[in-house]
């Protein structure tokens, strides 16, 4: 199957403005301007199937659907933060297919009646930045961006916006702290965004591979994107697969295809003909996974991944071989966390830093102690249900399912 | 001279992306410009983007401190910036970053004699699939290296020493 998403694998120079053009673009959007009432767009986006590919999977359409008409001004804000560490889908899309992502953003604003859309870039991301600004640029000079769009009475301006460098700005409440110019914490819910988001007005957010999906189904109908895939989750995903695997890279596939078809048709097998021994499929915030030949072979989506004992989250899959220690991969993590960790509230910020501290002590030591892994467990544990935000629960899922599920590795079998 | 002096297009830029009322937004690209240009950010520029803005220069500092990007102390001109979060280190992230230490003679945050680079170790960087890896904070903003060796590395530094002494004349 051709890509829908990656679509410059098969098209060179995609990236270019004449050749995205040329190859069908912005016809979807000119489409929903001219020919498609902003609720019929929502419907059709709705009637897709279509789940938000930034982490928790929550279907599109409904999302554009809360966002409140009573209210006004409305936003939209692209998310292109991508910090959870094993994902760079994001990145690919915008560096060579950044058009579509934008005219996805731009269907997306007439959906909802948004005259101003953002792009939050987390800050390293500075040339993507750079590049888009004049993609945005040419898009204006064309006549698809600013006002009176196709001669309508439509209006629409999209801005990118840098981050600085904090993985708790991917949360959607923090990001909109942080695009108002404020530390990056997140916010108190409700309200949701959908009623009092960026400038305390109505606002939808989601993911850069969310909007990319978006100018194909308006352009192809609902049911052929509902044709891809499987019942719980429509069309296809970006899996960045990263580890100890031959071939690490994005990989687009339908949902409804497997771990063994991504891991050794896509990703080439693992080093050293190694068996996998774990999957942490949502990068460094996943449970962690026993890699047996059932996992291998079931069809993945959101449901399948539950049923594992994990979620799918943003689809980063991190392959670990039995040559990889748990207790190390821990020991990454929580660093990672404990660093990332906005401080707002006490669970997460006072137990980050002591599992953080429990786990350098078990990796130092040559003789692991007993009551260091039940302190590291009940640390993870006490903090589960207990912080503001979904960053803190993050860092306690290796941790848990690590010593659970690899008993052996703790000195617990 | 002032920020607003040195600045005024790029500032003006910036400030028609928010709405008016909201120019509080535009602290972190204003500091950025400056991060770029100065290295680090310093007490009077966060003085003079709070008068900018109208807000206090508490505000000013409290974002500074937040995000790792913005650099309060000065260090090398360039900052080489490695990353050894989990998915790197398991394509030997970990191992890179201490030969290029004892190749800089080096430890992690601390600059070269000759005032060049700093190396320090940064969390996932969005190219994991490409590791080894590094991001470069400098003069010319943030740019990636990828795919990287030891001579690689070198390569690099031969190439920004090539250009400090092409400033210098
Ligand atoms: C700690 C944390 C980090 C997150 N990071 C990202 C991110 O980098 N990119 C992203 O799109 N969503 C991220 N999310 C999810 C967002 O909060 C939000 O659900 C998402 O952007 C909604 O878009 P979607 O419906 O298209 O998935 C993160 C959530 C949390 C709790
Ligand atoms: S859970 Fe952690 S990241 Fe989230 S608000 Fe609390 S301290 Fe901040
Ligand atoms: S872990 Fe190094 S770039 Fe992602």
């Amino acid at each position: 199957m051709s890509h829908i998403l990656l679509r410059h694998r098969e098209i060179p120079d995609l990236h270019k403005f004449s050749v995205y053009k040329k190859n069908g673009g912005f016809s979807a959007f000119k489409k929903a301007v001219t020919k498609m009432a902003p609720s019929q767009v929502t419907d059709e986006v709705k009637n897709s199937g279509l789940r938000g590919r930034g982490g928790a999977g929550f279907p599109t359409g409904m999302k554009w659907s809360f966002i409140d008409k009573n209210i006004w001004p409305h936003y939209v804000v692209a998310n292109a933060d991508e910090s959870e560490p094993g994902t760079f889908k994001d990145r690919e899309i915008m560096e060579s297919n950044p058009f579509q992502f934008l005219e996805g953003l731009a269907i997306a604003s007439y959906a909802v009646g948004a005259n101003v859309a953002y792009v939050y870039l987390r800050g390293e991301f500075w040339q993507i930045a750079e590049a888009m600004d004049k993609q945005i640029a040419e898009m204006e000079e064309a006549g698809l961006l600013g006002d009176k769009l196709f001669g309508t009475d439509y209006s629409l301006r999209i801005y990118t916006h840098l981050g600085a460098g904090a993985y708790i700005c991917g949360e959607e409440t923090a990001l909109l702290e942080s695009l108002e110019g404020k530390r990056g914490q997140p916010r108190n819910r409700p309200p949701f965004p959908a009623v009092a988001g960026l400038f305390g007005k109505p606002t939808v957010i989601n993911n850069v591979e969310t909007f990319t999906n978006v100018p194909m189904i308006i352009e192809n109908g609902a049911d052929w994107y509902k044709g891809i895939g499987t019942p719980d989750a429509a069309g296809v995903k970006i899996y960045s697969l990263s580890g100890r695997v031959r071939k690490p890279g994005n990989y687009e596939l339908p949902f409804g295809s497997t771990f063994r078809q991504l891991i050794y048709e896509y990703g080439g097998g693992v080093q050293d003909s190694r068996p996998v021994k774990a999957i942490m499929p949502a990068g460094a915030s996943s449970s962690i996974i026993v890699a047996n030949d059932k996992v291998l072979d079931t069809p993945i989506d959101y449901a399948a991944v539950k049923t594992m004992g994990a979620d799918l989250g943003s689809a980063s899959v991190i392959v670990l071989d039995d040559t990889v220690d748990l207790k190390w991969v821990i020991s990454k993590t929580l660093k990672f966390f404990k660093h990332e960790s906005c401080g707002k509230c006490t669970p997460c910020r006072e137990g980050t830093f002591w599992m953080n501290n429990i786990s350098k002590r078990m990796q130092q030591g040559d003789s692991l102690k007993n009551e260091d892994v039940d302190l590291l467990l009940n640390v993870a544990k006490q903090m589960q249900g207990k912080c503001l935000c979904a960053l803190g629960e993050f860092s306690t899922m290796a941790v848990v399912t690590g010593i659970e599920r690899f008993p052996q590795e703790f000195n617990r079998a | 001279m002032s920020l607003q002096q040195k600045y005024s297009k790029e500032i003006k830029q910036i400030l028609s992306k928010y709405p008016p009322e909201y120019k509080r937004s535009a602290v972190m690209p204003i500091l950025h410009l400056v991060q770029k240009d100065e290295g680090h950010i310093s007490k009077e520029s966060m003085q003079e983007i709070a008068a900018l803005l109208d807000i206090t220069e508490t505000e000013v500092a409290s974002v500074v401190g937040f995000y790792t990007l913005y650099q309060e102390k000065k260090a090398g001109k360039y900052r080489m910036q490695i990353c050894t979060d989990l998915p790197c280190a398991l394509r030997g992230a970990d191992d890179f970053f201490k030969q290029v230490c004892d190749h800089l003679n080096v430890k992690d945050g601390e600059t070269t004699e000759d005032g060049l680079v700093t190396v320090e170790h940064v969390m996932c960087l969005a190219g994991c699939d490409r590791a080894p890896m590094f991001q470069e904070q400098g003069p010319d903003g943030i740019k990636y290296h990828e795919y990287m060796t030891i001579e690689r590395v070198d390569e690099w530094l031969q190439s920004l020493k090539q250009l400090e002494a092409g400033e210098k004349r």
